[in-house]
């Protein structure tokens, strides 16, 4: 056991003239502005469409009328008594008299706030904590995640948890696309837009920081963990490429809603086929 | 907060060979400087000691193939003797020659003239986590009262088997993780670039940074380790102030995945200690206990709640550019 006794307090000079030009945010010449631009540009148009769609609360679901299946993942599950017919599994939260998008949208927005990649995406450009590597902080004290709020920042992994169920609901909503409802079974753009929909939401979530960090990651010893291991080393590569997935899926996730948009508003046609 | 006083070497900056071109000395952040012919290159670097400092410009002609380091050599030879900077094997692999060129922390040995923007000065200024020495020379002695506080390697006991063989045997997918961090070559550019230091020095108190962050994951990944560090990291050596911008993964010389492999998996490990309901209740129902900081830390060479103590700044003397 420690005392204070055994306390070594060594000093580290703090302070000190430190090298380059005092009140110069960075050295740097290259044009470092514009990765924190281009997030700050495509998260808050992201943020303001899913907003609007959010609350907008119509065009959200393609029925039989179309001989189509098809509803927006930023509505499914369609929970509550205001969802229109065919796009719900039963009136389950009658009383939910706002958009039931809302509902939903709380995991994955979550999910996403949360995120290891996207924290780093915002902490740089909304926050500048810091802009750029070597480009000064914009504050003047610091504390990171270690108070709340951003403590909060580790409920992540249930939020991926989260993830995983709506995940396997928007699944089960890109295979039940393929029937065509008075035709058969079909494939179309729809389907199409809602699978690879799918597909990318999948790869973002496996490829996910905590997730790697629970199949196997944890571990201290993998050779007692075979299994474990193997979906570890399966894991890695995948988060290697979370960035690419966190864009992608995010980009398509609203594409996707816009079509089922268009489509259901009559603004164009689901072209497709059916056997 | 004052600015930097003038270069006490201004004097010494002059051309000392004939071969030498026109040498400025310029105050203040490099712009002005006069523009060279494209077949010259212009080094502006940062003169000074615990006094202060400003950059000096030196310009030489070109030269094929080379490096920053040799560029530096070069300045040495011909235009200032007395510059400092420190380096050693000129192969990436001593972790000496460590500066911010351009702006960004790198090694000159491993940043090719031929790299940077072509015809443009070149800025070389030292890394500015740490308190200039002299010239491209800081202290970074920080980062040793830091490692102190790292518990060493602390391996279970031997199995009879293991005796009987001799010592322990362990599965090349158990070590294979942590080799990944012994390539560090200490250069100390990850804790150079860390905002939480770079930026607000008054956590160097209890922050042990990108390197440190890199040597605990490498212990707790071991497979014959029994320490639990996940307290240790929480509480006194600032895990939770890095909020995983990946700086250090972009500085490293290396290509170590600092973030990725090490920081944000001891953070999925904080949370299974000290943020996950269930994995506390998983504790609970098995009886399993975890250490607490005191208890991690009771090996490593310095002790006690505490990480670093802070003694007074150097009498008299502002924090030049700590802004």
């Amino acid at each position: 056991m420690v005392t204070k006794e055994d306390t070594i307090a060594t000093p580290v000079v703090l302070g000190g003239v430190r090298g380059g030009p005092a009140r110069v945010a960075t050295l740097r010449k290259d044009r470092w502005w514009v990765q924190p631009v281009t997030t700050v540009t495509v998260l808050t148009a992201f943020v303001a469409y899913a907003t609007w769609a959010a609350f907008i609360n119509k065009d959200y679901y393609v029925g039989a009328a179309s001989h189509r299946d098809l509803i927006s993942p930023f509505y499914s599950p369609c929970l509550t008594g205001s969802c229109v017919p065919g796009s719900h599994p039963g009136s389950v939260l009658s009383w939910w008299t706002i958009s039931p998008a809302l509902l939903i949208l709380i995991f994955p927005l979550g999910f996403r706030l949360t995120c290891y990649y996207y924290r780093k995406a915002y902490y740089r450009s909304f926050w500048w904590a810091p802009p750029a590597c070597a480009v000064a902080d914009a504050h003047n004290s610091y504390t990171g995640e270690s108070r709340f709020p951003l403590i909060m920042q580790n409920v992540h992994r249930y939020f991926f948890f989260a993830g995983l169920v709506l995940n396997t609901i928007l699944t089960i909503d890109a295979v039940m696309a393929f029937r065509q409802p008075g035709h058969g079974i079909g494939i179309s753009v729809g389907t199409v837009v809602l699978s690879v929909n799918a597909i990318l939401l999948w790869l973002y979530s496996l490829s996910c920081h905590a997730c790697r960090h629970l199949c196997g990651g944890g571990l201290k010893v993998f050779s007692n963990h075979p299994i474990r291991h193997r979906i570890w080393k399966l894991l890695t590569p995948l988060n290697a490429k979370h960035m690419a997935f966190a864009w992608m899926s995010l980009v398509f996730v609203a594409l996707t809603d816009l079509y089922v948009r268009l489509v259901a508003s009559g603004t164009i046609h689901d072209a497709g086929f059916h056997f | 907060m004052e600015e930097p006083t003038t270069d006490p070497h201004a004097e010494e900056t002059a051309p000392s060979e004939e071969t030498a071109e026109a040498t400025n000395v310029v105050a203040g952040v490099p712009g002005s400087v006069p523009a060279p012919s494209t077949e010259d290159v212009t080094m502006v670097i940062w003169r000074g000691d615990e006094h202060g400092g400003e950059f000096a410009t030196y310009h030489l002609p070109a030269q094929e193939g080379e490096v920053v380091l040799d560029v530096v050599h070069r300045v040495q030879a011909t235009h200032a003797p007395d510059l400092a900077c420190r380096w050693n094997c000129k192969a990436g692999k001593c972790g000496s020659c460590s500066a911010e060129i351009n702006g960004k922390p790198s090694l000159m040995c491993m940043t090719r003239m031929d790299s940077l923007p072509p015809g443009e000065p070149v800025t070389i200024a030292p890394m500015k986590t740490f308190p200039v020495i002299r010239d491209l020379v800081t202290d970074v002695s920080y980062n040793y009262e830091v490692a102190k506080r790292i518990p060493p390697f602390e391996p279970r006991p031997k199995t009879a088997d293991e005796e009987a063989a001799g010592g322990y045997r362990m599965a090349q997918i158990d070590v294979e993780r942590s080799q990944e961090f012994r390539k560090c070559i200490e250069c100390f550019l990850c804790q150079d670039v860390c905002h939480v230091i770079r930026d607000h020095e008054e956590n160097k108190t209890a922050f042990a940074g990108p390197r440190f962050f890199a040597r605990s994951a490498e212990l707790e990944m071991h497979p014959l380790d029994v320490n639990d560090r996940r307290e240790l990291l929480r509480e006194q050596q600032g895990l939770g102030k890095c909020n995983i911008t990946k700086c250090c993964t972009e500085v490293c010389p290396e290509h170590i995945k600092i973030t990725d492999n090490a920081i944000i998996p001891l953070k999925e490990r904080v949370v299974d200690a000290s943020y996950d309901p269930i994995a506390w209740l998983g504790r609970k129902i098995l009886n399993r206990s975890k250490r607490t900081a005191r208890e991690a830390a009771a090996s490593a060479p310095s002790k006690g709640p505490a990480a670093i103590q802070p003694s007074e700044p150097v009498s008299g003397v502002p924090v030049a550019g700590g802004d």
